[in-house]
């Protein structure tokens, strides 16, 4: 009997030893979003949980370990019993019990979590190997997301090549996004700051460099970088090169192309148009507008030395668009 | 010949064979690509593929595994050319940047797989039978080290052959994953980088294809040391001369050898950048190392098919007289529950991966959207088999943990039968929780909470294993021999990875935790817990039942507590940053994000397991010929394999045994398990 109390009192002891030192280590990054609070709050009591069955295993092994070793010279068998009937029962229904608790818990939990506000702001999410696509109502592109604080956004994501997930650690929640299909996350951020959405899905060679700036602001920040898109938008629209500009940032050209000549994935863009460029089957080929053009159709068609491992994905381009590419790429000099 | 003089030549031969083979592959790429590419795929491939095959020559002549190795080499490239002749005819491209073109790759590997299995000689017997001739019912084996490198029929000789394979796949797959934490150290890409160029990839996409062959490689190994454990063991436990099928138990194993040939070609062929996992539509789009690694898979699910049929039926109708089902030694039980999940859900993984190669292939739009498909699909087809998986990992290893647990605390399995039914519960209730792997990827909403549900519930039995388990050690005669060591290890570490897997099934949490190194810390417990430590221990525990010498008991206490701590800093450590927002399969990490000390930590971690695994080998191997001598009962075992010499004799026991108590009576004065009967029909 004394056994017992002992190890149950050791238990207690372990069980709150053990869930202040993974608190220690264990740390979820900064909440800062309405969805943030419940999942931080499940976490919490799984965490409690976790203390308290990890105390409940590994004390009576530690404590017998100890209590119970053959000690030297020792003699003999341990003590004979097979098992106990409504122990085993007792430890099958109460875990029963409690994992059913937790997840209906979790249930309600997720309810929670996926609360919807009807004035939600929608925005659209493409995902690109490797780059962000957001697009607002009125129809301004951005490779950022800018959200105003407080109020909830409904993402509306789809991919053009292969699956994405969008994860911002600080927001908690994630989502696919799949080819084929829209996926929605709806995001209520409640910290004014700077944080980035970072791809969680395995998406190719560049995947861990998926990364797009998101900033939260207030709501007055927020029109005043809205208005200045859009400004910007319409200025730029105006000669092809700008036009062409608009379209690399939106499609996230540059997470594979440089502009200052440095290599990334692919070839570089500075001082390109015109250039002599040598393909990966030995020949050389001046960089005129039909190679750019066709580099951009058929990306596979010719490949640049050096380059033979990548597969950049056909994007779709109209004519007028890819002229327009042309046009920007030729100022990059 | 001796053993130490053939592996010299044998060396010898596989830097010869290399440098031809790089000097060929060289000459036939440079004439395709008109341009020379040391590092490119095809020298790759003929290096790999002539450097084994020589290798294996070298050690052992032109018999067994070395004529498999040829007959592998020329099947592929028969059925490439075949396949190119073919292409020659529709006036369609050749030869590539990798030699073949995709489509004859992949029959060539298919042909080349299938001819192994020929070269080797395990379908010799079907052969000669299906001629209308007969074959001896027991093939004599060599005496020595040779038999392991051709075909045994011998249930010992082939679960050493499985466990051998494995150790091996084990330090391949461990090395890739050293070379990637390596780079994991710091922030940035240090020699991973985009400038460098192997096997036709640069550095992150080598990354890609380390980190996702360790994930498939490390399974494959995982699926053959459970083999190797279950088909040494399980016979010998229930009293049987072999397995059932001895042919197929032989066909089994060697299947896993080409398929072992070919996850290495995929690492040459262009790698490829999914991860284990294989998501199309990126692996509709990777190149043509993934058809490599699909095909790989493939090859190693027919091993893990008929293995585990072999198992059922063996059980079922091979044991001893007496051996009812509630007196059957506890790993048998786990090996019955792991084979029924092999045998049922296998098929799947091979199916979706079949899909996307046909996708690839023949055009076929399976899980492409603009051809009507459907990419989600894809993933609920692998999981049905990827996750009822993991339970065919572990529940050997919680079998192992069972098994050896009363040997050392002196004492009765605290609730056989609840430990027994666990196992079962386990694996009926692992078919209904695929999709909790599936929370974001954009299933139906409603789906998510019916699968939370069924997925808590493996908790369940999982929490009966280790109350048990406590239960049994309670006031138990403990002794801490290095098999023990590893089994109380295991139960500790499968410990953290059971409790880490309650708050990923719970969806809410498991928005945070998906696709981070949470999970890559958590299932790597879990795996530890339910495989690596218990088959360590089970190494320690019956090497002297095989070699009659055990293994060195300081060395292997080393090997615990080296391992041991820096496998729980590395996880434990996984699961922090993981928190914090590392994802999982990425290269470089922001070093705003705070990770780097961590990493190294982790890193360094990393680089003691695989010392530790190190000492291991070399004990292991030093052993067998130099271990003190163990040819008693060593343990002081009840169990039925124990009661007979070691090493053990050829045809097992030379007398029948039949149960006549429970199997783990220990301090039960008078009580025994077995006695052994003479052979009915009188003495032979």
């Amino acid at each position: 009997m004394l056994h017992f109390l002992v190890v149950g009192i050791l238990i207690i002891a372990a069980t709150i030893l053990t869930y202040f030192g993974v608190n220690i280590m264990w740390q979820l990054p900064l909440a800062a979003s309405t969805q943030a609070t419940p999942i931080d709050w499940l976490w919490d009591v799984q965490i409690k949980a976790m203390s308290f069955l990890f105390a409940l295993i590994v004390v009576p092994m530690a404590y017998s370990l100890l209590v119970f070793r053959r000690r030297k010279g020792e003699t003999g068998e341990g003590e004979h019993f097979e098992g106990n009937t409504r122990l085993e029962i007792a430890w099958t229904i109460v875990p029963l019990i409690a994992v059913l608790t937790m997840a209906y818990i979790g249930a309600g939990n997720l309810a929670d979590v996926r609360r919807a506000d009807p004035q939600a702001m929608v925005v659209n999410v493409t995902g690109i190997q490797w780059s962000w696509r957001f697009e607002y109502d009125n129809g301004v592109v951005s490779d950022e997301l800018h959200i105003p604080v407080g109020k909830q956004v409904l993402l509306k994501m789809t991919s053009n090549d292969v699956i994405h997930s969008f994860w911002v650690p600080e927001f908690r929640v994630k989502q696919d996004l799949v080819p084929g299909r829209t996926t929605e996350l709806r995001i209520t951020p409640t910290v004014v700051g700077d944080y980035k959405v970072r791809c969680a899905e395995l998406c190719g060679t560049s995947h861990a460099y998926m990364e797009k700036p998101v900033i939260i602001s207030t709501q007055d920040d927020f029109d005043t970088w809205m208005v200045a898109r859009v400004e910007e938008a319409e200025a730029l629209a105006a000669t092809p090169e700008g036009a062409g500009q608009l379209l690399v940032s939106a499609n996230g050209c540059a997470a594979c192309h440089s502009m200052d000549g440095s290599t990334v994935i692919g070839p570089t863009w500075f001082g390109l148009a015109g250039s002599q460029v040598e393909l990966a089957d030995g020949t050389t080929v001046t960089a005129d507008d039909d190679f750019l053009y066709e580099s951009i159709k058929a990306p596979q068609a010719k490949i640049v030395a050096g380059f033979e491992g990548q597969q950049m994905p056909e994007y779709g381009f109209s004519d007028e668009q890819i002229a327009n590419i042309i046009a920007y790429i030729k100022t990059l000099r | 010949m001796k053993r130490n003089q053939s592996v010299g030549r044998g060396l010898l031969f596989l830097l010869i064979a290399g440098l031809i083979g790089y000097g060929i592959g060289l000459g036939l790429d440079t004439l395709i690509m008109k341009n020379v590419r040391f590092t490119a795929p095809v020298p790759s491939a003929f290096t790999l593929l002539f450097a084994f095959t020589a290798f294996f020559f070298g050690i052992y002549g032109y018999r067994g595994i070395t004529r498999g190795l040829v007959f592998q080499v020329l099947g592929t490239l028969i059925g490439g050319f075949i396949v190119t002749g073919i292409r020659a005819v529709m006036g369609l491209q050749l030869f590539g940047g990798f030699f073949f073109s995709e489509p004859a790759w992949v029959f060539g590997a298919l042909v080349g797989a299938v001819s192994f299995l020929f070269g080797v000689g395990v379908m010799s017997d079907w052969v000669k039978w299906a001629r209308g001739m007969d074959t001896p019912d027991h093939h004599e084996d060599e005496p020595g080290w040779e038999k392991y490198f051709g075909v045994s029929l011998d249930h010992k000789v082939i679960g050493i052959q499985y466990t051998v394979t494995a150790l091996f796949l084990i330090s391949v797959g461990g090395l890739f994953a050293l070379i990637f934490r390596t780079e994991l150290a710091a922030s940035g890409l240090q020699f991973l980088n985009v400038g460098m160029s192997l096997f036709g990839q640069n550095g992150p996409q080598l990354y890609n294809t380390l980190m996702s062959l360790h994930g498939m490689i490390m399974i494959v190994s995982i699926l053959l040391g459970i083999s190797g454990i279950i088909n040494y063991v399980v016979p010998l436990l229930v009293g049987a001369q072999d397995m059932a099928f001895p042919r197929m138990n032989a066909f089994a194993f060697w299947a896993a050898v080409p398929a072992s040939v070919l996850l290495l070609m995929a690492l040459v062929l262009g790698g490829f950048d999914t991860g284990w996992t294989g998501y199309p539509p990126l692996s509709a789009k990777a190149p043509v190392g993934m058809q490599m690694f699909f095909l790989g898979v493939f090859t190693a699910g027919w091993s893990s098919i008929l293995g585990a049929l072999n198992v059922i039926a063996t059980v079922a109708r091979m044991r001893a007289k007496g051996m009812t089902a509630w007196r059957l030694p506890i790993f048998v039980w786990a090996a019955i529950a792991t084979s029924i999940i092999a045998l049922t859900a296998t098929q799947l993984i091979g199916l979706s991966f079949q899909l996307v190669m046909f996708q690839r292939l023949l055009g076929m739009g399976f899980f492409e959207p603009s051809k009507g498909g459907n990419p989600v699909l894809f993933q609920h087809l692998f999981w049905f088999y990827s996750h009822p998986a993991v339970y065919v990992f572990v529940l050997p290893g919680l079998g192992i943990i069972s098994e050896l647990l009363p040997v050392f605390v002196r004492k009765p399995l605290f609730g056989y039968r609840w430990i027994a039914m666990s196992s079962l519960g386990i694996a009926l209730v692992g078919f209904v929780v695929w999709a909790h792997h599936m929370f974001t990827s954009g299933m139906n909403e409603y789906l998510r909470v019916p699968f939370m549900y069924s997925t808590l519930l493996v908790a369940v039995p999982t929490g009966v294993k280790f109350f048990s388990w406590v239960g049994t050690i309670w006031k138990g005669k403990i002794t801490t021999p290095t098999p023990m060591l590893f089994v109380l290890g295991a139960i500790f570490v499968f410990l953290l990875g059971g409790l880490t897997g309650p708050p990923n099934a719970t969806v809410s949490v498991d928005l945070h935790l998906h696709d981070t190194y949470f999970i890559v810390g958590h299932f790597h417990d879990t795996i530890f817990g339910g495989f690596v430590f218990p088959f360590f221990a089970a190494l320690y525990y019956w090497f002297p039942k095989a070699t009659g010498r055990r293994m060195n008991e300081f060395w292997g206490k080393v090997h615990f507590w080296l391992m041991t701590p820096s496998f729980l800093i590395l996880t434990f450590g996984m699961m922090r940053i993981g928190l914090m927002g590392m994802r999982r399969r990425i290269a470089d990490y922001d070093p705003l994000q705070g990770f780097d000390a961590t990493h190294l930590l982790l890193t360094i971690c990393a680089f003691g397991i695989a010392i530790s695994v190190l000492i291991f080998f070399i004990n292991f191997f030093h052993s067998i010929k130099n271990g003190e001598k163990a040819e008693g009962n060593l343990w002081e075992s009840r169990s039925p394999e124990w009661q007979v010499p070691s090493p053990m004799p050829v045809h097992n026991y030379e007398q029948p045994f039949e149960v006549v108590g429970e199997p783990y009576d220990y301090g039960l004065a008078g009580s025994k398990y077995i006695e052994f009967v003479p052979a009915e029909g009188g003495k032979h």
